[in-house]
């Protein structure tokens, strides 16, 4: 996974040297997680910039880049250190489009890894990615596996608009996939349905589609055949996709890492409840953190959901 | 007892330490011209006559939009509005240092005249302040970032574009202004370390009016100045007569040629007076002193400009009335312009979000241009 994150970053730099990198340790160090490893021997210190400590500088300076003509990724180290700019992602970068009436556009892409199970220190595996659902002008996607991880960077990269880049932190080693060489784009905006079945289906995006998919594999041995809807794009949400393949089953379970309440999961079974309403046949289940700040490490696998609770939740949601 | 012991002990014994010292001394404003409109000795205007004219023009139409503004304002025809009475000359000052076809200005809301200057069209500042949705509009080739309201925030957005700019070889600078109460921020901070690490060509143009809405300028900073913390991120700054037109020019000049010229950024305070409130919905009987503040009238900027002219014989009651009427005309051409925009359609929601809109807000769209009666704009 991180393989294909450098990798698309490396190849926007080649094909466009408007492309910049920016942000705490990326040069010499590569990042905390080497993601930029090698990028400043091949690039140099011009477009791969180590940056003060300070978050919101890091994406309001790359917003005023972006204004001269630069596409900036601005690397955050963890999602939950975010809070530290999000005036600026949700105010700035997400309103300079429409807060200069279409004049400047804030096309530039803002990379952080984010969830659970890495055992970090407090405030590391937050998954916050909620938050910046409601600031209308920023996209904010979490891919899963490292295809989409390189082709969905490239195309934010390119993206006119300001792009939340979430990475699964947890996945950044252990997710594995063949990546093609050179450019190449997955769409922004666009969910994907990444396996069939007809019993149910299990909706989640970044660490927990893995999670996802190690359930239907579980549910298959059952006799329960599991769609698993693989959400990609946060904002904008691409209902046309999600939908229908909740329509297909009429049963559905929805995973996120974040707590409960407000969660985003929670926008997605409001849009079922009407959208797909006459298909379904149970309530909708949602397997999430609980309202309670993610806690030291020691609890974290209590606190982030599990195998065992999604399989509960469809066992649940067949029973009705 | 024992904590108070060893207290006394260190007060007593300790006689190696560091020195804990900053200076105290007041610092005076640099001023080129005297309340009286007299130059300072030895020197020489640093604006032309004409450029002198071109300036107090500029500062009187600012003047005057600030009175219909408010009187509009009051008849429930305009919006909240920041007036920029008493400090025409910081802004006028500065926005004449800069070159506007190449230089950009990155505002805060209260240098009507700087975005003027620029190229900004009265009418879409009027738009804005009036509340219309297209208002602001920044036509394509005016180097100005929108108006911000969140104080301060437009900082970062300065350094990174001076820094882009300078990155791609462009020989330009950026000038940002800010308020002594926006100083207080985490993102005035953050951006002067940035512009001072990556020698940024960025200005930052600090106006220090005395006021952040009532918190006086002694409870926002215990510094002597606020110029002084330039040195603190490696750059230098300098305080100005922000009510001298020629100082505020001429230091600004210097810093832009500096940034220019590769040697990075630099902090003017600019030390003026609101004359006027925070805004229209602000009562500054309820906190400042009134004779306090009628005092600070003596050092209006406007006025020190027309009597170095005078003295000059290039002013008089004629010229005076000849730049009020043609002023006047200006602001009640843009204003009726402004009045004559059509109120906004549900499309002005949604306009300018994203490149393309998303599918949910096609579908908002047509909801809201459904059936729902347009709103009148007051």
């Amino acid at each position: 996974m991180l393989e294909a994150i450098r990798d698309a970053m490396s190849t926007a730099m080649d094909h466009d040297d408007k492309v910049m990198v920016l942000g705490q340790d990326v040069g010499r160090l590569g990042g905390i997680f080497r993601a930029t490893d090698g990028l400043l021997a091949k690039f140099g210190a011009k477009r791969v910039v180590d940056m003060p400590l300070a978050e919101g500088v890091i994406v309001g300076s790359a917003l005023g880049l972006a204004v001269s003509g630069l596409k900036p990724i601005a690397e955050i180290q963890f999602l939950g250190f975010a809070q530290q700019a999000f005036h600026q992602i949700v105010q700035q970068v997400a309103r300079m489009r429409y807060r200069s009436r279409g004049r400047f556009a804030a096309s530039m892409v803002i990379r952080t890894p984010f969830g659970g199970g890495g055992k970090t220190p407090e405030l590391h595996s937050d998954a916050i990615e909620a938050m910046f659902v409601q600031a209308h002008g920023l996209k904010v996607v979490a891919p899963s596996t490292p295809y989409d991880a390189k082709g969905m960077l490239l195309s934010a990269i390119n993206d006119p608009d300001p792009v939340l880049f979430c990475e699964p932190l947890r996945g950044y080693r252990l997710f594995k996939g063949e990546v093609p060489s050179g450019l190449y784009e997955s769409d922004i905006g666009r969910a994907s349905v990444v396996r069939d079945g007809r019993d149910v289906t299990l909706v989640a995006w970044s660490a927990a589609v893995n999670l996802a998919l190690q359930a239907a594999d579980a549910l298959s041995a059952e006799g329960i055949q599991a769609t698993v809807v693989d959400v990609r794009s946060l904002l904008p949400l691409d209902v046309g996709t999600l939908i229908p393949a909740v329509e297909r089953t009429g049963r559905c379970v929805v995973i996120h890492e974040a707590p409960l309440t407000a969660g985003f999961g929670a926008e997605i079974v409001a849009t079922l409840a009407k959208e797909a309403f006459y298909s379904l046949q149970a309530p909708i289940e949602r397997v999430t953190a609980p309202d309670a700040p993610y806690p030291l490490p020691a609890g974290e696998l209590m606190y982030i959901p599990s195998i065992d609770r999604v399989l509960a939740a469809v066992r649940q949601t067949m029973d009705t | 007892m024992r904590t108070k012991k060893a207290s006394a002990a260190s007060d007593s014994f300790l006689v190696c330490v560091p020195q804990f010292r900053h200076s105290t001394e007041p610092v005076a404003p640099w001023r080129l011209l005297d309340p009286q409109g007299h130059l300072a000795e030895g020197c020489i205007s640093p604006l032309s006559d004409d450029a002198i004219l071109r300036a107090l023009r500029l500062m009187m139409l600012s003047r005057a939009f600030d009175h219909q503004a408010i009187s509009f304002q009051r008849q429930g025809r305009f919006g909240t509005f920041s007036a920029v009475h008493g400090q025409e000359a910081s802004v006028v000052g500065s926005a004449l240092a800069l070159d506007p076809s190449r230089d950009w200005i990155v505002p805060q809301y209260r240098e009507l005249p700087a975005l003027l200057n620029h190229g900004l069209p009265l009418e879409s500042f009027i738009l804005y302040f009036k509340g219309h949705p297209r208002g602001g509009a920044i036509p394509d080739g005016v180097r100005s970032l929108p108006i911000q309201i969140s104080l301060a925030a437009q900082l970062p957005h300065a350094v990174g574009l001076a820094w882009g700019l300078q990155l791609q070889g462009i020989d330009a600078a950026v000038l940002t202004y800010c308020g002594d109460g926006a100083s207080s921020e985490g993102d005035f901070h953050e951006s002067c370390n940035l512009a001072g690490v990556v020698k940024a060509p960025v200005i930052f143009f600090l106006q220090n009016n005395g006021w952040a809405i009532s918190t006086p300028r002694a409870k926002q900073s215990a510094a002597r100045t606020f110029a002084e913390r330039a040195p603190g991120y490696g750059f230098d700054g300098v305080v100005v007569d922000g009510n001298d037109l020629f100082a505020v020019y001429a230091a600004t000049r210097a810093a832009v040629d500096r940034a220019r010229s590769g040697l990075g950024p630099t902090l003017i305070e600019s030390q003026t007076y609101r004359l006027a409130a925070h805004n229209t919905s602000d009562d500054p009987t309820r906190y400042i002193d009134a004779d306090a503040h009628n005092a600070h009238k003596d050092f209006d900027p406007i006025i020190r400009v027309q009597r170095y002219l005078a003295a000059r014989g290039s002013w008089n009651q004629r010229t005076e009335s000849d730049v009020q009427k043609d002023v006047s005309k200006a602001i009640d051409e843009a204003f009726a312009k402004a009045f004559a925009m059509p109120p906004p359609t549900p499309e002005d929601l949604f306009r300018n979000i994203y490149a393309e809109l998303t599918q949910r807000q096609i579908q908002q769209l047509r909801e809201r241009a459904s059936g729902i009666s347009q709103p009148k704009m007051a």
